[in-house]
């Protein structure tokens, strides 16, 4: 609960905080209402739909209402999809005015004890240490090893976890060994002609629980004629602090990443995580108000591009064949990479260039799936109705492969194919893991 | 606030769940998509049925609480906007596509249905409801009924008030009538059925309708007019229409719209001419083609620079979607837009734009003209912002003008957004004292206690209609 000195607070910081410039642009047409996951899913309230939540964010700033509970709840639901960013026709940027709100509602809110205790683990103590990230996700591989899993499994103690979590647990990657993600490379020439020099952007928990896709990814740039260089002193890019109200410490991984990239010399930074690179992408905004990284993070945002968006570009699936056994596939738009990086058609491109399989379109692809960072730890049950929508389009499609461009969206259609019991006969994949197999078929 | 008596009787009618007091939800429903207006209602109630309906009604009607039914809140002339408090009535749980009529060729809708829904639910029928406001993506037919919303397909095939053909209506006293019929004749008694129409939810709540559909078109196709002076744009669509040429659309966007379109679109609309004129035309493929070689042909003595013929049907619903979202997209220009709709006989529509831009150089300001040109109905808007008030004041001044010129070119002050409380201190210029007396009677003898949507249609004060010196 917040109190009510933390609402006056609050109250003062949207007034001065807030960009007014930025309420003030939403005319209210409602073009964003249809694209809205959580207005469609609450049965079309408008205080669960971005125009509403502006109103309610501008109606703080006016003194019109407080930031009460209710006002609170209505944040907190947003899944930060941005679907209401592309139709927006006054081009409002819904997505900075959320992250400032809840940076403000965070910074003056006391969580209760085991929010706070969570919250300072992940967000400070984990997330922005490479090597603690490779100690935890190691410690996720011994409990997959060392007969711990089947134990618990056996026992039912995974019963006395929220449904989500429990599934949560069967669909996770057989994870690397700590001396496997210790032991990463950090310059790898071009296989083919060279056509670029590139960074990789290797991400936090994509270089250690999916490390596995990150080697694709970085042998498909190979392959594609990119020589690659991996600077070590990269950290994790700070979404999950930035979409969280923890903005002081996303500022402080950005600069990082900043000064890890900015001596390179390279064309492009490659990332093969919507999440991420969107928030990348985004850093110049992030670091608006600190004119000595201004320009430099600008010229970092510059360069960030999605994986799939360069190998269209240098026609990787005209030079390389690609084959799969005959099977239907369908695609999930990662929402962060259609809605902020603006990539929807490349991945589309690359799979329907795939030999042998035939690709088909899912309803509403472009619609969340309820992944959404943590929201579907924080957000189970709103999170599972998402899922359950989704995964009807998906079985509509039958088809075989779900394939994926993020590792939230990845995990989230993995435990959607577990829920709805059909792992037998559908599997959801990223994007680079099922190129990777059709070179490799070839 | 409401009395708890009040309170307590509705929630007994549409339970908990369906009855909203808080401060965040009455929030959410104080404003529509009309600049400057904001205001609280008291509760927000959503019924499930038209009984439902009735007894809402009822307890309103004897305890006096104002109704303001609202779709999906979209309009453009504060017409949902609560400005006397009370209840807004939400229809998302009465959102059925009641009945498709293959042989009648009509559809029954319940008021909450999204527009494009039923659209897209009709054409799979291989039917076809005309009426496209830009807003259908997410506005109802309850809504698109109540204000008698037009669209881009107006010019050919009319308005909302062309389609409805029969409603379901529940009075101001709970009762339930039912006007007009699956007929294509009907002279029994008063048309109720067009009074209801455009009504602005001041009469009754429609809870059910009866929409006219056609044939769809077997074939369309789209083409722009480039133009670098805009009155050959303008004299264009006259022309056009003089050479009895009757185009599915004929819409003008001048340079000012173009450009924002194409910042928020990106799909290469010409962004260095003057004006622009999207046209279509419809139905057997023969007669489109002569139609399009026709006009094509007059736009070019009109002066028109180019003409671009869209290639597909992707081409064509690009440049439609585009199109639809001019207003919004002014918005990129400066965080207030204000828009109007002052229409005039088409065959005035040069004058009509040459003024517009006249009264914008006079009064200072920067006016985005875009709009249904084909039928009259033109847009000018202003992008400015409602901070600076003395600019305000200039914006209020120009538009009285521009409905001044409008009504002396035979016009109106509004072809489709509706009066509301945005244009009610206006609605005298166009209908006299004696007009408002009329409306006013009939307001009266259907809700009597003033409950329904009060504030709306009939200002307090009218305002003063300056004499331009000419």
């Amino acid at each position: 609960m917040t109190t009510m000195k933390e609402q006056e607070m609050i109250q003062e910081q949207f007034k001065a905080r807030m960009d007014e410039d930025e309420l003030l642009n939403c005319m209210r047409c409602g073009f964003c209402l249809p694209t809205c996951p959580t207005y469609i899913e609450s049965g079309f309230k408008e205080s669960q739909s971005p125009r509403g939540r502006i109103a309610l964010m501008k109606a703080v700033v006016d003194g019109l209402n407080e930031p009460d509970a209710e006002f609170e709840r209505s944040l907190e639901l947003c899944l930060g999809c941005r679907a209401c960013e592309p139709v927006c026709p006054s081009g409002v940027n819904y997505g900075h005015l959320l992250e400032d709100a809840r940076d403000i509602i965070n910074q003056n809110k006391k969580h209760s004890l085991p929010a706070r205790v969570v919250r300072k683990t992940v967000f400070q103590e984990l997330f922005p240490h490479p090597k603690r990230m490779r100690g935890a996700v190691g410690l996720l591989g011994f409990y997959q090893r060392s007969g711990i899993q089947t134990l618990a499994r056996k026992i039912g103690f995974l019963g006395l976890l929220p449904e989500s979590l429990a599934t949560m647990e069967k669909i996770l990657p057989k994870v690397p060994t700590m001396k496997e993600m210790k032991n990463r490379p950090d310059f790898l020439p071009a296989i083919a002609e060279k056509v670029h020099r590139v960074a990789f952007f290797s991400g936090c928990l994509m270089d250690t629980m999916f490390m596995k896709t990150n080697d694709a990814t970085m042998k498909l740039l190979q392959l594609a004629g990119c020589e690659v260089v991996i600077p070590e002193s990269q950290v994790c890019c700070g979404a999950l602090h930035g979409h969280s109200g923890e903005k002081h410490t996303a500022k402080e991984l950005a600069k990082k990443n900043i000064t890890a990239f900015e001596e390179l010399d390279v064309d492009f930074i490659i990332t093969n995580a919507g999440g991420c690179g969107a928030f990348l992408v985004d850093y110049d905004h992030l670091l608006q108000d600190e004119p000595e990284w201004k320009d430099r993070a600008k010229n970092f945002a510059e360069k960030i591009k999605d994986i799939s968006e360069v190998l269209v570009a240098v026609n990787f699936h005209k030079k390389v064949k690609m084959e799969l056994p005959l099977q239907v596939i369908t695609y999930q738009d990662s929402c962060h990479l259609r809605n902020v990086m603006k990539t929807a058609a490349a991945p589309r491109v690359l799979l329907q260039a795939i030999a042998g399989v035939k690709y088909k379109e899912m309803v509403d692809a472009d619609r969340c799936c309820g992944s959404a960072g943590i929201y579907n730890i924080v957000e189970s049950e709103m999170s599972m109705v998402m899922l359950d929508y989704k995964m009807k389009q998906a079985k509509e499609t039958h088809a075989a492969t779900i394939v994926t461009a993020n590792p939230g969206c990845l995990l989230q259609m993995q435990l959607g194919i577990e829920r709805e019991g059909l792992s037998v006969k559908m599997r959801g994949v990223h994007i680079v893991d099922l190129l990777m197999e059709a070179v490799r078929q070839y | 606030m409401l009395a708890n008596e009040v309170k307590e009787k509705l929630i007994a009618i549409v339970t908990k769940a369906n009855f909203e007091d808080s401060k965040t939800e009455r929030l959410v429903y104080s404003y529509d998509a009309t600049p400057n207006f904001q205001s609280m209602p008291d509760a927000v109630v959503s019924p499930r049925n038209k009984a439902e309906v009735a007894e809402i009604l009822k307890i309103c009607n004897q305890h006096q609480v104002p109704i303001v039914p609202r779709g999906s809140g979209t309009n453009l002339c504060a017409g949902t906007c609560p400005t006397e408090g009370g209840i807004v009535l939400l229809f998302k749980q009465m959102n059925r596509i009641l009945e498709i009529d293959e042989e009648n060729l009509t559809v029954t809708v319940q008021p909450g249905v999204i527009t494009l829904d039923m659209i897209h639910a009709v054409e799979a029928r291989g039917l076809f409801y005309p009426p496209d406001p830009s807003s259908m993506k997410i506005s109802t037919i309850g809504g698109n009924i109540n204000e008698n919303s037009g669209g881009l397909r107006g010019l050919k095939y009319g308005v909302t008030r062309d389609y409805v053909i029969a409603l379901e209506v529940v009075m101001p006293n709970g009762d339930v009538i039912r006007t007009g019929g699956k007929l294509a004749k009907d002279v029994a008694g008063y048309d109720l059925t067009r009074l209801f129409v455009g009504s602005e939810g001041t009469l009754g709540v429609i809870t059910e309708a009866t929409l006219k559909l056609i044939p769809m078109p077997e074939t369309k196709k789209t083409m722009l007019a480039l133009y670098q002076d805009l009155n050959a744009a303008a004299k264009s669509v006259s022309a056009i229409i003089a050479n009895k040429i009757i185009p599915a659309t004929l819409e003008f966007l001048d340079q000012p719209t173009l450009k924002v379109v194409e910042e928020f679109a990106q799909i290469g609309l010409p962004t260095d001419v003057q004006a622009v004129l999207l046209i279509e035309q419809d139905g057997a493929s023969e007669v489109v083609e002569r139609d399009l070689t026709s006009m094509a042909e007059i736009c070019k003595q009109e002066q028109a620079v180019s003409i671009q013929i869209a290639a597909s049907e992707v081409e064509a619903e690009a440049l439609r979607t585009a199109r639809r979202a001019a207003l919004s997209a002014i918005a990129r220009l400066k965080p207030t837009t204000i828009l109007e709709d002052a229409t005039v006989p088409r065959s005035e529509i040069a004058k009509m734009v040459q003024a517009i831009n006249e009264i914008a150089e006079k009064y200072q300001l920067e006016i985005c003209t875009f709009g249904h040109a084909g039928d009259g109905n033109l847009h000018p808007t202003c992008a400015t912002d409602a901070r600076n008030h003395e600019e305000m004041e200039r914006v209020e001044q120009a538009f009285a003008e521009i409905f001044e010129k409008a009504i002396d070119l035979g016009g109106t002050i509004t072809g489709e957004h509706g009066v509301g409380a945005m244009k009610a201190p206006y609605l005298e210029w166009k209908l006299k004292a004696e007009g408002i007396a009329a409306m006013k009677a009939i307001k009266l003898a259907f809700d009597p206690h003033n409950i329904m949507n009060p504030g709306k249609v009939f200002a307090k004060d009218s305002k003063k209609r300056v004499v331009i010196t000419r």
